[in-house]
């Protein structure tokens, strides 16, 4: 089991601190590193902010706030599988707000919650570059499109099913 | 010899095969552009090669190529650091044009960053790409490796003396990051703010040194003006403007997609002959031409030719020409709310007009979307649009654009206003 406490394991302290060295100033992989910690434990926690803030020479507060500035940094932890449903213009002319009311019925969260049982996070997210297919999501890394109920009744049942 | 496709920036797509590898891309014409110039042409050359064919940004801001290239201080790479990077950061509601040319055909786009980072000798390359886009981020990560073990990445790139190599940047979410100077901000590692200019980024930008950004789209023209001559391109355009432009329509068409097609084309055209035509049942009202951050157009601006010049006449701006269909069953409050709301959760903060003004302008919206707004809310409303619309009252462009779509709609809704405010509730559906 992967835990959020420091330290991080060594490869990825190694990794971090190449990413540092190839930038005129190590800063430059905050977001690199913050994202190869999430991709390894989920999320990012306070240790693990606290250890990248050291390895790249920054205070937490400065790392933190880079942290907390983008939207796909998780600074809380996420189920194990993370659903983003586009809100933005043409996904909502094409009826997101329904399926996002399905969803939340289904699933019995709001978005920004996490199911009971850790399965699933569901989040809002921008425009994805799907709006001929809209309405579309994300789910982890996968773009799905021309999504309906029944698509998304599946998906949840699948979702529950994998580690 | 059979002539050069009149369609450059697609002809190689083919989503059911995947792209081209290095081998591929050559057979399909590709890479002849970079023999063609590297070592053989002066950079100078290339700058005015691109100047001619008419190339302007299609980031949104529609500056010309070769006239942004010619502002970079002149040394060669060797002698000087310079950033040519690309602006992969698409996150413009209603666009999805980067996605297709990043997904369909990596190699163009690095050799269209090859050809620039020699005309203004740039030793370094940067792909800024939004971290959602996972499939491009893997495909990118494929053909750099590729382009690097054939020789055409790297160190003295066809003996020619030359070299340059590229990274990709991916980012984790923010619509302020396409911001060229934000996207500066943000790959020193920084919360992404936007930077006051002077010095602009091809003297001053990423760390300090000489830098360009353009548009993947921009870019991916490069190598078909190199190869095929800059008078070709430019004619390839119907207008004023050269080349083609990767038009899209999203919302209750027939079918949504993306087509590319020459700079110019009448959006009747790209609406009723490519998407269709609005679904049964459904009336055209009004769309925004070129994304969420341009004016919205009436049914009876459909003429209007797809190029700079034509649409900002007509009132608004092509933008990224990636337009969004409002139907006459689709509230156009609720649609004006939901672009604000966006806006207003990507204002990066740093000034207060835009930081305090887009939510107050979301809240007035949400107000009387759901039936309790004021007659007052208008006035508000038409405040908000005037002081945070003219450029120059806040940091950077980002207010400005958000405030196209609801100045617009202020004038072109005023009845549907109206009646929300009178009847206390939304007369029609939203989203249904
Ligand atoms: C708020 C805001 C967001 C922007 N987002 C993008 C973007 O995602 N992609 C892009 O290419 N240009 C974007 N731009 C325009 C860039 O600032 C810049 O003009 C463009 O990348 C220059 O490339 P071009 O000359 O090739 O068009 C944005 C501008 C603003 C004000
Ligand atoms: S206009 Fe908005 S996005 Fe631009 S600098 Fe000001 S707060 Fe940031
Ligand atoms: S608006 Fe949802 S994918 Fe573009």
């Amino acid at each position: 089991m992967l835990t959020a406490e420091a330290p991080l394991p060594a490869p990825v302290r190694a990794e971090i601190l190449a990413l540092a060295a190839r930038e005129p100033h190590p800063r430059g992989a905050g977001v690199a590193a913050l994202r190869l910690v999430q991709a390894r434990f989920g999320w990012v926690s306070t240790a693990h902010l606290r250890e990248v803030a050291g390895l790249l020479g920054m205070s937490a507060d400065d790392l933190d706030g880079i942290a907390t500035y983008f939207n796909l940094l998780f600074r809380r932890p996420v189920g194990r599988h993370v659903i983003m449903l586009c809100d933005s213009v043409s996904c909502w002319i094409m009826g997101r707000g329904p399926l996002c009311a399905h969803l939340c019925r289904t699933l019995g969260i709001k978005p920004g919650e996490t199911t009971a049982d850790n399965a699933i996070t569901l989040l809002p997210t921008v425009c994805i570059g799907h709006c001929d297919h809209a309405p579309a999501m994300l789910v982890d890394d996968t773009l799905h499109g021309d999504v309906d109920t029944a698509t998304l009744d599946r998906l949840i049942d699948t979702l529950r099913d994998t580690p | 010899m059979t002539p050069p496709t009149e369609r450059p920036l697609t002809a190689m797509i083919d989503p059911a095969a995947g792209p081209p590898d290095c081998a591929a891309y050559e057979r399909a014409g590709g890479w002849q552009a970079t023999r063609n110039a590297l070592g053989r042409l002066a950079p100078a050359g290339i700058i005015d090669m691109v100047t001619r064919s008419k190339l302007r940004g299609r980031g949104g801001a529609g500056f010309g190529t070769g006239q942004k290239w010619s502002f970079v201080p002149k040394e060669p790479a060797a002698d000087r650091r310079k950033y040519l990077i690309a602006n992969a950061d698409e996150m413009e509601p209603g666009t999805f044009k980067d996605r297709l040319l990043l997904e369909g055909n990596p190699l163009q786009l690095i050799e269209g960053m090859i050809l620039a980072a020699y005309g203004v000798q740039a030793g370094h390359g940067v792909i800024f790409l939004r971290g959602e886009y996972h499939l491009a981020c893997a495909r990118l990560h494929h053909a750099i490796g590729e382009a690097r073990e054939k020789g055409w990445l790297g160190e003295n790139i066809l003996g020619s003396g030359f070299s340059f190599d590229i990274r990709v940047h991916s980012s984790a979410g923010r619509y302020i990051c396409g911001e060229e100077t934000a996207l500066l901000t943000a790959l020193e590692g920084r919360r992404a703010t936007p930077r006051s200019k002077p010095p602009f980024p091809q003297t001053g930008g990423l760390w300090g040194a000489p830098s360009v950004v353009n548009n993947v789209e921009t870019l991916c023209n490069l190598p078909h003006i190199i190869t095929n001559g800059p008078e070709w391109f430019a004619g390839l355009g119907l207008g004023e403007d050269g080349g083609t432009k990767i038009y899209g329509v999203s919302g209750r068409v027939v079918k949504p997609g993306a087509w590319e097609l020459p700079i110019g084309t009448p959006l009747r055209q790209i609406i009723e002959d490519h998407a269709g035509g609005m679904r049964p049942g459904y009336r055209l009202r009004a769309l925004l031409p070129g994304g969420a951050s341009t004016a919205f157009l009436d049914a009876t601006a459909i003429d209007v030719a797809m190029d700079y010049g034509s649409v900002e006449k007509a009132g608004s701006r092509l933008g990224t020409g990636m337009a969004i269909i409002l139907d006459d069953r689709t509230c156009p409050i609720g649609m004006i709310r939901n672009l604000e709301h966006f806006f207003a959760q990507e204002s990066c903060g740093w000034c207060t007009p835009c930081r305090d003004g887009l939510p107050w302008v979301e809240r007035l919206l949400d107000a009387i979307e759901n039936g309790s707004g004021q007659e007052e809310d208008m006035d508000q409303l038409g405040r908000h649009a005037r002081m945070l619309g003219a450029p120059g009252r806040t940091f950077c462009a980002h207010a400005p654009g958000a405030m196209a779509p609801l100045a617009s709609g202020l004038k072109l809704f005023a009845a549907d206003f109206a009646a929300h405010i009178q009847q206390g509730r939304c007369p029609q559906q939203p989203g249904a």
